[in-house]
């Protein structure tokens, strides 16, 4: 180990424990944790993860005092061959900070949830014994994303994004041999396999990317790479930014390669908020940060990203207007605020993506946490509910359990927690989780003074300098994302309950809550990282150290003033649908009423899933079930290896080998040996006839013989 | 003096006799004896050539054969003494377990 960069001071060299301490604590819960308990599996996890913010942090502060230079901490070697020169080392600059600290604060933070949550969700689903494992799962996550935002090559950069897809497939299909809604079924493992799936379409553009990079620029780390482009063709750099597109859209969940994200909702509910809300779907986004030198240099791309990016955040925000599970929702809303960051970052306002990136980071986490507490709620609401049916009050602990057991048995109802049509007027059962709830809303929403405004605006102004298109597709989709959250405050939290779960529910206890309440806190301040407002743009001035050239945009009210009032239009717009008069138990949705078949599209998720069924998956089918059968059974299989291969090799043995060869060569000479030992042994042992006197008589003529020969000759 | 060609004559007869016994008798006892016949007749023909050649090489041969003949007896009669106690015979006949 040694300093890259010289003159240098400062925490530096405790970077690797940006990977090493949540391999550690993933380590000693996987040795040492079937002897610990929940609690202790769980602090360990969070302690680890801990950890790696405390790196986070101090790096941050080292490099601060280092005014922001580049550290490059080179740990290990890995591929040196030839023209290659790959080593495993830590980048650490002002963007990597940024995301390093996003990724291990929320990452902790969740952690911390985790606990809680999991503590229930594996009683729900009575299988108590795979809390350790999502544990353990959720360090080696935060340890690849270390990996991915602190390496200082695209290459290493890619092990971590192929580790954080690991971890999402884990994590997706964390109850595999279960559906959402707890039934056996290959539902969960079908939605982690399609997120795996289509990633590695995306991971395809991004190797491709990788390679050409390699081939034209002649390296992967990211200093030389930027340096070998500004003299390059421009038609390699434009390849190079288009095909790392794909990756992005498909890390990032962009169209059309969108279609995992909501479906990756099967994990559990921390997961969903970390790794796909908070954390790993933004790599895309700081991966195109990460390449803005490139993106720089082609316009076109970097338009057709912008478009991309406005394109996804206007559609999925109207998938999102349609669906009824509160994690659905949020899962658009994702993709929609992903398209916001991707939009940015395509305009080349990369610190407007990067800050939408953080505080999308932390009112996302904590929308996403607290609909876990809704439905944890829900769910205990549910199991009250059923057990005042059953056990006519309470009849201690025992008896709860057997009836939460007889519950699993199943009785004939299938109840969805997390369906908004179960709920309603959860502020009064829920009071905690709402009031975070709503904090959490707002700051998506984009009101005043919440972090999503300041960010989001931020990337609408930068829009609407250059891009009066996309500043427009931005805005509708502002519009949308404060119509449907408004739409899921309604339905969720006021009203009255529309079942007997939601009228029993519980609030969560404090594991749960508190670190809600932290990224509440963060939500609602968020926006003071990059103040549109002289003196401040901090976060800008970070970032520059490492984007160098930063725009600092003053607030434009005419800007932030349409958003605004869109946002307020939007709100009240769903309070006059689902507010004023809200639904009840059985009701249609009154838009569903209204729009008829437009909700129903929506609904449906624009029948997008279908089409790609129709399009891409039966026709792969058949294709495979054609090679499958055809091609490999009776063309290879039956034709070539049976009739010519193994036809011919038959004949040559048995006729060339087996009866010319072996039977009448090999076998001949072997059997004629034999028969002429044999004949000479029967001819030869008569003389050995056991009479002495005919021994002697031999002798004798013997005798005679030479006598005669010697006296004749 | 008798002439050498007289006792040639003898011994070639006296060794014929022997080679015939041993040949033809089944007592190994009698085949012993048939055995020292033909020594004998040696004996006798390396004795006549001595005396004529006038030297003692012939008869330290001679000393040499009975010697060795004493020596064959013993050792022969040894085994017919034991081949005895198994067969409960000396016939040379029967003593065929070699037999190809």
């Amino acid at each position: 180990m040694h300093l890259a960069q010289e003159a240098t001071t400062g925490f530096f060299y405790l970077a690797p424990w940006l990977v090493f301490a949540p391999l550690l604590g993933l380590l000693i819960n996987l040795i040492f944790g079937r002897w610990f308990s929940e609690t202790m599996v769980g602090t360990v996890a969070s302690l680890a993860s801990g950890a790696a913010f405390l790196v986070s942090v101090l790096l941050t502060l080292s490099l601060s005092a280092n005014h922001g230079e580049v550290v490059r901490w080179r740990l290990a070697e890995w591929i040196h061959i030839g023209a290659l020169q790959l080593d495993w080392t830590f980048r650490v600059d002002s963007l990597s900070t940024t995301m390093m600290l996003v990724v291990s604060g929320v990452g902790t933070l969740i952690h911390i949830y985790a606990i809680g949550y999991m503590h229930e969700d594996v009683r729900f689903k009575n299988d108590v014994g795979r809390f350790r494992r999502f544990f353990v799962y959720l360090n080696l996550f935060i340890a690849m994303m270390m990996i991915l935002v602190s390496g200082d090559s695209y290459m290493m950069l890619f092990v971590g994004w192929e580790g954080v897809g690991l971890c999402s497939f884990l994590l997706i299909g964390f109850w595999y041999e279960l559906d959402t809604l707890g039934r056996p079924s290959w539902a969960n493992s079908n939605a982690a396999k399609k997120a795996f799936i289509v990633n590695r379409i995306g991971d395809f553009g991004f190797l491709i990317a990788g390679f050409i990079m390699f081939w034209a620029l002649g390296s992967f780390q990211f200093d030389e790479v930027f340096e070998a482009a500004e003299g390059a063709a421009p038609g390699v750099i434009m390849a190079i930014t288009l095909l790392m597109l794909v990756g992005v859209a498909g890390k990032s969940a962009q169209i059309p390669l969108y279609v995992w994200l909501p479906d990756a909702m099967a994990g559990p509910t921390p997961v969903s908020a970390l790794i796909h809300a908070a954390t790993m779907v933004t790599a895309g986004v700081y991966l195109i940060t990460r390449s803005a030198e490139l993106y720089t240099l082609v316009p076109q791309a970097q338009y057709i990203v912008a478009l991309t990016g406005a394109v996804t955040a206007l559609f999925a925000a109207t998938i999102a207007v349609g669906q009824y599970d509160i994690k659905k929702v949020l899962a658009y809303s994702t993709i929609s605020q992903l398209g916001f960051m991707v939009a940015a970052v395509g305009m080349g306002a990369f610190v407007a993506g990067m800050f939408h990136l953080v505080t999308h980071a932390f009112f996302k986490a904590l929308l996403f946490l607290s609909a876990g507490s809704v439905i944890l709620g829900v769910e205990r609401g549910h199991h009250h509910a059923e057990h005042a049916h059953h056990g006519k009050g309470k009849k201690g602990k025992r008896k709860e359990e057997k009836s939460h057991d007889e519950h699993a048995e199943g009785h004939g109802e299938v109840f969805d927690p997390n369906d908004m049509r179960n709920m309603g007027g959860m502020r009064k059962t829920m009071p905690t989780t709402y009031w975070l709830y709503m904090i959490g809303t707002l700051a998506l929403a984009g009101i005043v003074p919440f972090a999503g405004f300041w960010s989001k605006d931020e990337i609408l102004l930068d829009a609407s300098l250059h891009f009066p298109l996309i500043y427009w597709l931005l805005s509708i989709a502002a519009f949308f994302t404060a119509f449907y959250m408004g739409r899921q405050i309604w339905m969720v939290f006021f009203g009255e309950p529309r079942h007997e779960a939601a009228a029993h529910a519980e609030e969560s206890p404090r594991v749960i809550t508190v670190p809600l309440m932290v990224l509440a806190f963060l939500s609602v301040v968020g926006g003071a990282l990059n103040l549109p407002f002289e003196g401040f743009h901090n976060l800008g001035h970070w970032l520059e150290h490492t984007l160098h050239e930063v725009e600092s945009l003053p607030l434009n009210l005419g800007v932030a003033g349409i958003s605004t009032i869109l946002a307020l239009a939007a709100i009240y717009l769903s309070w006059l649908i689902y507010g004023r008069n809200p639904l009840r138990a059985g009701e249609v949705d009154p838009l569903k009423r209204r729009l008829g078949a437009i909700f129903s599209g929506a609904e449906n998720k624009w029948y997008v899933d279908e089409l790609y069924h129709a399009i891409i998956v039966t026709p792969f089918v058949k294709i495979s079930q054609f090679l499958a059968d055809v091609i490999d059974w009776r063309f290879w299989h039956d034709w070539f290896h049976e009739t010519v291969i193994a036809g011919t090799y038959n004949w040559l043995s048995n006729i060339a080998l087996n009866r010319y060869a072996d039977q009448q060569g090999i076998d001949a000479a072997a059997n004629g040996l034999a028969s002429i030992t044999q004949w000479l042994s029967v001819t030869l042992r008569k003389i050995q006839n056991g009479f002495v006197r005919s021994y002697a008589l031999s002798v004798l003529l013997g005798v005679v013989l030479i006598v005669g020969y010697l006296i004749l000759k | 003096m008798v002439p050498v060609n007289y006792y040639i004559v003898l011994s070639a007869i006296l060794f014929t006799i022997g080679a015939v016994g041993v040949l033809t008798r089944r007592n190994a006892l009698i085949i012993f004896m048939s055995v020292e016949l033909m020594l004998n007749s040696a004996n006798l023909a390396f004795v006549a050539f001595s005396s004529v050649i006038k030297s003692f090489t012939g008869q330290i041969f001679v000393f040499f054969v009975i010697a060795v003949a004493a020596a064959e007896v013993a050792v022969g009669l040894a085994l017919i003494v034991e081949i005895f106690k198994s067969k409960r015979s000396i016939d040379v006949d029967q003593m065929s377990s070699l037999k190809g």
